[in-house]
C-alpha cells in the first residue's frame, strides 16, 4: 500500500504571507528496541530524515531518531513569495523513500 | 435549569458540533475530561492522525476491488451521513446483533470476495473511521428493536459483573468512580462515542472490541475470544447507554 498522509497547505497565501505547513505521514516508527510476542526483537523501521523544498530551494528539514512516535507529525513555517510546487520527501529504513507534491499558487 | 437557560445551552450545544457537551444528565463524553492539547488535536482534522485512516477509507469506498463491486456501486453517498450512528444493528438473517464493522465485513465477503478481516482488519478499520466520520456529531441512536433487548441486558450484566484477579466490573469505575483518577489518567465514564479512535497508548487507530480487550487484561482477566458474543452484548448496551451523545469519529484518547 502507499505510504498515506495528510498535508496542509494553505492553497492561496497572500504574497509575502507566512503560512503553517503541516505533515502527518502514516509510519509505524518501530524503534527497534521492542520484541514481539515470542521474544525476538522487531527490526528498527523508523523515518530517518524529512525535507521539504520549493521549486528545489530547501524550506524545512529534520532528522527523525527511535524516540520519535508512530505517524510523524511536523508543522513548520513558510514566507509565501511567489506560486509554484512544494516538495514533501520522507526518507527512511529499508529503503523507505515517500515524495509528495503540493501547488501553491500566491493571490 | 430554567427552560430560557436549558434553550441556550442546547443551541450553545448545536454550534459546537464536535465540542461535547456535558448533558443535562450528566453523562461526559472522554473528550470533556482530555486535556486541552489532546482535545485540539482531536479538533483539527489536520492534525488528527485518525484523518489518515479516515482518508484511506474514503479511497477504499470508491475504488473497485479484484472481483467484485465498489461500495460506492450500491451505496450512495447520501445515505451515509447518519449511518453509523444506528449500530449495532438487528440482523434478522443471522438473528443476531450486527456492529457497523461487522457489517462491512459482511459486504467485503459477499459482494468483494475478500476474507473477513474482523473490526481491527486494516480494511474495515479504515471503512468504519470514514462512515463514523461521515456521521460525525450525529447523535446515537442505536436501533430499539426488541430482539435486542435481551442482547443488551446481557451486556449491562456483563457490565455490572466482576471480573479478574482484581474482581472489578466495568461499573466500578467507569460509573462509581468516574472522574476520579487511576494513575495518572483521568477515568472516564466509559460513552463509547468516538471509535474508531486513535488511542495515543496504541500510536494506530483501533475498535471499541480493541479497547473493551484492553480493559478485560486490565482487570487481569482472561478476554473472550475474538468475535465471542460477550463482546457484541457489551457493544450493545454502551450504544444503548451512550445514547443521545454526538459520535466524535476519529477521536484522539490518551
Amino acid at each position: 500500500m502507499a505510504a498515506r498522509t495528510l498535508i496542509h497547505v494553505p492553497p492561496n497565501p497572500k504574497r509575502g504571507e507566512v503560512v503553517e505547513i503541516r505533515a502527518t505521514l502514516g509510519h509505524p516508527m518501530e524503534t527497534g528496541y521492542r520484541p514481539d510476542a515470542e521474544g525476538r526483537l522487531l527490526p528498527r523501521d523508523i523515518v530517518t530524515a524529512f525535507s521539504c523544498s520549493f521549486e528545489g530551494q530547501p524550506v524545512f528539514s529534520a532528522m527523525l531518531h527511535p524516540a520519535i512516535a508512530a505517524n510523524p507529525y511536523l508543522a513548520f513555517h513558510w514566507r509565501a513569495e511567489r506560486s509554484g510546487t512544494l516538495l514533501l520527501r520522507w526518507e527512511g529504513d529499508r529503503g523507505f523513500v515517500h515524495e509528495e507534491r503540493v501547488t501553491v499558487k500566491v493571490a | 435549569m430554567r427552560p430560557t437557560l436549558r434553550a441556550a445551552a442546547l443551541l450553545l450545544a448545536g454550534g459546537t458540533a464536535l465540542a461535547q457537551s456535558a448533558g443535562s444528565d450528566g453523562r461526559r463524553s472522554g473528550f470533556d475530561d482530555m486535556s486541552p492539547a489532546l482535545q485540539a488535536l482531536q479538533r483539527d482534522d489536520t492534525q488528527n492522525p485518525g484523518q489518515l485512516w479516515v482518508r484511506e477509507g474514503e479511497a477504499l469506498w470508491s475504488q473497485a476491488p479484484a472481483s467484485g463491486r465498489a461500495c460506492v456501486a450500491c451505496h450512495a453517498s447520501a445515505t451515509l451521513t447518519g449511518m453509523a450512528a444506528r449500530f449495532p444493528r438487528w440482523d434478522d438473517k443471522r438473528q443476531r446483533p450486527l456492529t457497523l464493522a461487522a457489517r462491512i465485513d459482511q459486504c467485503r465477503v459477499q459482494h468483494q470476495q475478500a476474507a473477513p478481516q474482523g473490526p481491527d482488519g486494516a480494511q474495515v478499520l479504515a471503512l468504519s473511521a470514514y462512515l463514523g466520520a461521515r456521521s460525525r456529531g450525529e447523535a446515537l441512536r442505536p436501533d430499539g428493536t426488541p430482539a435486542l433487548a435481551p442482547w443488551a441486558a446481557r451486556g449491562e450484566a456483563l457490565w455490572t459483573q466482576r471480573l479478574g484477579q482484581l474482581n472489578l466490573a466495568c461499573t466500578h469505575c467507569h460509573d462509581q468512580r468516574a472522574g476520579g483518577k487511576l494513575g495518572g489518567a483521568t477515568i472516564p465514564q466509559g460513552h463509547a462515542t468516538g471509535y474508531p479512535a486513535y488511542r495515543l497508548e496504541w500510536q494506530e487507530l483501533g475498535s471499541l472490541q480493541r479497547r473493551l480487550r484492553n480493559c478485560i487484561t486490565g482487570v487481569r482477566a482472561d478476554p473472550w475470544p475474538p468475535g465471542a458474543d460477550e463482546w457484541l452484548a457489551l457493544e450493545t448496551y454502551l450504544a444503548r447507554r451512550a445514547a443521545g451523545l454526538r459520535i466524535e469519529t476519529p477521536a484522539v484518547r490518551p
